[in-house]
């Protein structure tokens, strides 16, 4: 199993946001995970990944068998999870180029691989970039300083497609995307469906799922899971909403 | 995460190592003998000895200054020994092979090699340990070009005429407290001439390396570009790790001519002390330059070392179109302190200073940025530009930014940034997501910060000062 999370109550200071939350994924399937504002979406990203402040309560999160809770955040991501962030953040001053070779390096070294050139990698770095119809100076950029928000994404798609994870989380990569950009990340997420990589698609929208096909669609609200279907649930949601969850003053309250 | 930040930038030193070298060391004390032995070891001429008498007098009269945002304890200045040499020195070696083989091996365990074979190519050094110059490398070859770079005590034997010209000149005997000590005390360093026209053919530098207990450390380094010519010159300094302070007060004076063109860069990585704050190097240091004519005036320097750092360098700008610039990237950690920064005294038509400095602060570290631009009546169509930004690592250090601007001239433009940020948990979150540990995260979003300083660099030590910050901030991650 790529994923197994059992029973999982998670907080953020003092606030229970994750209440009892199931979710198994084989590999290579694709898991639509969409919910009101608030319902935790991005937390179980964080809580998955390893965020300070972010605190497990209670429950288990497995990786391809392996307890995610016992690693540090390099660890889970040197084991192959990569969250593509929903707020992609600066660093100033650092390269593009030079951010993700150190990571991709690090990354392979944990594998057990040999690190790669400069050459080697700026070959591979200028085809990501172009695959996410950025120019080429963007590897010159700092990272993500000064880019626009449909840039910030894409480039998260330019590090998911380096990086070679083994479980990817796109928090809400479609937000604020023009319709080609969400062809242009669409397809970037698509070129890295080999079968084995798993995905978690967070998202508001059904338009992104016309393009990247889901196996299964999930509603999370109030910190649980509260209906799973395949992706006629993802259409239902777009018409109806998610009135029928009734309370709607606690779910992001 | 702050907690874990603050432990990726636990302090190690490298340069930390005592050399057993026989010294012949002064008793600790400063009176006007002190100063008359100094110079009858040195066989200096009457006037040098006289000028140093002087500096002496006028500096009984000063009081230390105790306006910069730093906290140490009084020093004894008659716990100070002045002079130190190494035994060996004695009748000065003619060459290497004659050079105590010991002293060579502290070097290259600096990773400087003294042996012209094993140098970096193009670059030709000047090796002054505790008092006194060890060598001074690639002599031939810059002489073909004119070139004189040799010791500060050598010039005064040889070039009587252009030390009595020059030197003082910059910055005069009682300029401030530490300047006047050093014009009186000081026992070696670097003189540069670059006749008419000629571009260096090499960069320059100066190794400075304290060894011996309770001595002070007065180098005096005078750099002449005359007209037209063009130099690069770059300073590095190390210290063994000792739980007594030790004093550090330097003179540097540029001198740029019309058309010339100074670049001076300073790597400081002075003994630090240990994170309670015991030991390590008072750095006391006074550089300025003057700008003539068309002239250009370039400061960069990383500053990770010392436990106090006092230092201002600063351009002159006397000639119309002179520019000046001051790139700084200054780091402290644990308990060190840093007040510095540049003054840039517009006095000319349309001079032109640009200043960008970088302060990083962590641990429980004080970090000061204080400049002066001062935009004198006849400095019609002048401008600069600040920029000042500071990086805070953790929650316990400080950042302070004193700026201040002096303008007699209306048509004079002065624009001042300046910004404060952290490195911030999302940063750090980023990069570990991106299986970054914490330490490679640090120094990846500090060496970002500082590019700008960074790429003012020569290209050799643009990788040496990113590396040597990487190990300032290495340490072990909880
Ligand atoms: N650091 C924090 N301190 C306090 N509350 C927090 C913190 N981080 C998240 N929360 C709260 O946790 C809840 C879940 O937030 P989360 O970001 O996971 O929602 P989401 O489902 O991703 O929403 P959206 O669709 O708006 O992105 C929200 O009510 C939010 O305010
Ligand atoms: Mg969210």
């Amino acid at each position: 199993m790529m994923l197994t999370i059992k029973d999982l109550h998670a907080r953020v200071e003092d606030k229970i946001i994750l209440k009892g939350l199931n979710l198994t994924v084989k590999p290579g399937e694709v898991h639509a995970i969409m919910g009101p504002n608030g319902a935790g979406k991005s937390t179980l990203g964080y809580v998955m990944s390893g965020r300070d402040g972010y605190e497990l309560v209670s429950g288990s999160i497995e990786m391809n068998g392996e307890d995610l809770m016992e690693m540090d955040i390099e660890e889970r991501a040197q084991q192959g999870l990569f969250l593509a962030f929903q707020y992609p953040v600066e660093i100033p001053g650092v390269s593009n180029m030079e951010f993700m070779k150190e990571s991709v390096n690090a990354i392979r070294k944990a594998r057990g691989e040999e690190a790669l050139t400069a050459a080697e990698f700026l070959k591979i770095a200028k085809e990501a970039c172009k695959q996410v119809n950025l120019p080429l100076d963007f590897l010159k950029r700092g990272v993500n300083e000064g880019f626009s928000g449909g840039e910030k994404k894409r480039n998260e798609i330019m590090q998911l497609i380096l990086l070679k994870p083994k479980l990817v989380i796109l928090d809400e990569s479609d937000s604020g995307l023009d319709i080609d950009a969400l062809k242009v990340v669409a397809d970037g997420v698509n070129s890295q469906r080999d079968g084995k990589r798993s995905f978690i698609v967070v998202t508001h929208y059904q338009r992104l799922l016309d393009f990247i096909e889901p196996d299964y669609v999930h509603i999370l609200a109030d910190g649980k899971i509260v209906k799973s279907g395949g992706p006629e649930l993802a259409k239902e949601v777009e018409s109806t909403g998610y009135a029928w969850l009734g309370k709607p003053e606690e779910a992001g309250a | 995460m702050s907690e874990q930040i603050e432990k990726a930038i636990a302090r190690k030193y490298d340069a930390g190592f005592v050399s057993e070298i026989e010294s012949d060391t002064f008793p600790p004390g400063l009176d006007e003998d002190v100063i008359r032995r100094i110079s009858e070891m040195k066989n200096e001429p009457e006037w040098m000895l006289e000028w140093r008498l002087q500096a002496f007098r006028s500096w009984l009269k000063m009081k230390e200054p105790d306006w910069a945002h730093l906290g140490y304890e009084r020093i004894d200045y008659q716990s100070i020994s002045y002079y130190s040499a190494p035994k060996s020195m004695k009748d000065k070696p003619k060459s290497l092979d004659e050079v105590d083989p010991e002293l060579i091996r502290t070097y290259e365990k600096l990773g400087i090699p003294l042996h012209e074979q094993k140098m970096l190519a193009g670059v030709a050094v000047d090796a002054v340990f505790d008092s006194v110059s060890v060598v001074t490398t690639f002599r031939a070859k810059l002489e073909e070009a004119g070139v004189i770079f040799c010791p500060i005590s050598e010039a005064i034997q040889k070039y009587p005429e252009l030390v009595k010209k020059y030197l003082g000149s910059v910055v005069p005997r009682s300029d401030n407290f530490f300047a006047a000590l050093n014009c009186a005390v000081f026992t070696d360093g670097s003189f540069v001439y670059i006749p008419k026209g000629v571009r260096c053919p090499m960069e320059l530098s100066t190794y400075f390396r304290i060894n011996e207990l309770n001595t002070g450390q007065f180098e005096r380094t005078l750099i002449i570009a005359d007209e037209g010519s063009h130099v690069s010159y770059l300073e590095g300094c190390t210290a063994p790790q000792r739980d007594e302070n030790q004093l550090h007060a330097a003179v540097v004076e540029l001198v740029a001519l019309d058309d010339a063109e100074i670049k001076y860069s300073t790597v400081q990585n002075w003994y630090p002390g240990d994170e309670n704050g015991k030991g390590g190097i008072y750095n006391f240091v006074t550089k300025r330059g003057i700008a003539h004519k068309n002239s250009k005036i370039s400061w960069t320097q990383v500053e990770t070392g010392s436990a106090i750092t006092w230092k201002y360098p600063s351009c002159i700008l006397k000639g119309d179109n002179s520019v000046g610039e001051f790139y700084s990237v200054a780091l402290t950690r644990g308990r060190q302190q840093a007040d510095t920064g540049t003054k840039m005294i517009h006095l000319g038509k349309n001079t032109k200073s640009t200043i960008v400095s970088k302060g990083i602060s962590a641990g429980n570290s004080s970090n000061a940025y204080r400049g002066l631009v001062k935009m004198g009546p006849g400095a019609d169509g002048a401008r600069n530009h600040t920029e000042c930004d500071s990086l805070l690592i953790g929650d316990k250090c400080a950042a302070h930014t004193f700026p201040y601007i002096e303008s007699s001239n209306p048509s004079a433009i002065v624009e001042h940034e300046a910004t404060t940020s952290k490195v911030s948990d999302d940063q750090m979150f980023l990069c570990k997501q991106r299986g970054l540990d914490a330490e490679k995260a640090v120094s990846m979003i500090v060496n970002g910060f500082c590019k700008e300083v960074f790429k003012e660099l020569p290209m050799e030590f643009a990788v040496e000062a990113g590396k040597l910050l990487e190990i300032s901030l290495e340490g072990s991650v909880g």
